[in-house]
């Protein structure tokens, strides 16, 4: 299991590996935003904590279609498969990796980018808390949409439309705690709802995920 | 340990493509699979190793401990040979690879990138990742193509070797590997007939 977060992290850094493509595209979208809606920096102060959830979530997105589709053109999963590891603790690690590589950074550089959106003093700490608490659940839904998609050629569109819906209930209640963080109210109730996702997912999705590869390795 | 297969019916695209195959694999022993391209070779073994349904039959015996060698071989381009096999060892419960870079003269290249290596060369990689395993039976499928005669006695001594640490090869192939412990199955008699057994399972719709 080890080996295989070593293998993917050191995949993910080496060149072409996408790295650095969720992380651009979060930093492009929340430098354009200022442009696009104005330096009115009370309107920015006040859609900061839903526009940086939403551009993590895309990015997030965005890192999806690779993260089985080059192991399952290469034979790595027919492989794994069939290797002594369970498919469900091999895909577990998966998204594990995809989370270091792509969620984390995500989070790291969420605040830096606050500063670019006004975001207020007290927001910062709620801001990163709820992206650090949400972004595992991104990582493990993805895998079950990347799992449920693998076979298709160019399956990127499909797998976009099928796993938007089920990150909505992570972006309502991410987005809607670093909100009432921002705005200096109690953000205990959506933290602990965004908590109890990332834990379910984490526990159940890899189930799901496993069961879906089994049938698309066919 | 024996790997018993009886009466299987094997599937691909919804229809039957081999009927009613059995054999008896002992430890130390090796199957080779014979029969004309598009035959269902790959189909049988990939049944074999439990990533497909059969339509009937049964597999038994050490299906779990099956390493199913594809035509794709699970190799990264981006990292380099030692790194590639030191992985599949791992994922394979072994931590030495110097067995395996000995077994098929990869010693010389093992700080090249996958990438850069030549067809054959690549092949050799993919064969030592999962031929250097001891524990697991394997299932290996055109191991050989690609492959010059000298890599091809490396991988018949690899798997001799395999069989005398105490376990089995099943091997789809076309040419003569000249593995003493080999019997060769063919599975031309088996070609199922389509008028069988078509819409008896769900899977036909699927």
């Amino acid at each position: 299991m080890k080996a295989l977060l070593i293998r993917d992290i050191r995949l993910a850094v080496r060149a072409g590996g996408g790295f650095g493509l969720g992380l651009a595209f979060f930093l492009i979208v929340i430098v354009m935003v200022p442009f696009a809606v104005g330096a009115d920096t009370g309107l920015l102060s006040k859609i900061a904590p839903g526009v940086l959830w939403i551009g993590a979530l895309l990015a997030c997105l965005l890192s999806l279609d690779r993260l089985l589709a080059l192991d399952f053109e290469d034979g790595t999963l027919d492989l794994l498969a069939t290797a002594p590891l369970p498919l469900e603790a091999a895909l577990s690690v998966k998204a594990l990796a995809h989370w270091i590589t792509t969620g984390l950074p995500l989070v790291i550089a969420a605040p830096v980018l606050g500063v670019l959106m006004n975001l207020p003093t007290q927001g910062y700490v709620w801001l990163v808390l709820s992206l650090l608490l949400g972004t595992p659940a991104l990582s493990v839904i993805g895998t079950f949409g990347a799992a449920l998609t693998v076979g298709i050629k160019r399956g990127g569109l499909l797998l976009s439309l099928l796993v938007l819906p089920l990150y909505l209930p992570t972006l309502i209640f991410g987005a809607e705690a670093a909100q009432r963080g921002a705005a200096g109210a109690d953000a205990s109730t959506p933290m602990l709802l965004l908590a109890g996702i990332s834990a379910a997912t984490i526990a159940l999705m890899p189930f799901a995920s496993a069961a879906v590869l089994k049938v698309n390795l066919r | 340990m024996t790997l018993t297969v009886t009466n299987l019916t094997i599937i691909r695209g919804g229809l039957p493509v081999l009927a009613d195959v059995s054999f008896v694999l002992e430890t130390g022993q090796a199957l080779i699979l014979r029969g004309p391209n598009g035959v269902g070779k790959t189909t049988l073994l990939r049944t074999i190793a439990g990533l497909q349904p059969s339509l009937n039959g049964k597999v038994s015996g050490a299906q779990d401990q099956i390493a199913y060698a594809a035509h794709s071989d699970g190799l990264k381009a981006m990292l380099s040979v030692t790194e590639n096999l030191s992985f599949w060892a791992e994922v394979f419960g072994q931590s030495d690879i110097s067995h395996a870079l000995a077994a098929f003269e990869l010693e010389n290249l093992s700080d090249r990138l996958a990438g850069t290596l030549s067809a054959g060369q690549k092949r050799r990689l993919g064969l030592s990742a999962v031929a250097g395993d001891r524990t697991a039976h394997l299932g290996s499928d055109e191991p050989t193509v690609s492959l010059d005669t000298t890599s091809v006695a490396m991988f018949a001594v690899a798997v001799e070797s395999h069989l005398k640490s105490g376990g089995m090869a099943l091997i789809a192939t076309h040419i003569d590997l000249g593995i003493e412990q080999a019997n060769v199955l063919d599975v031309t008699p088996f070609i199922a007939r389509n008028d069988v057994a078509m819409g008896s399972s769900v899977e036909a719709f699927l």
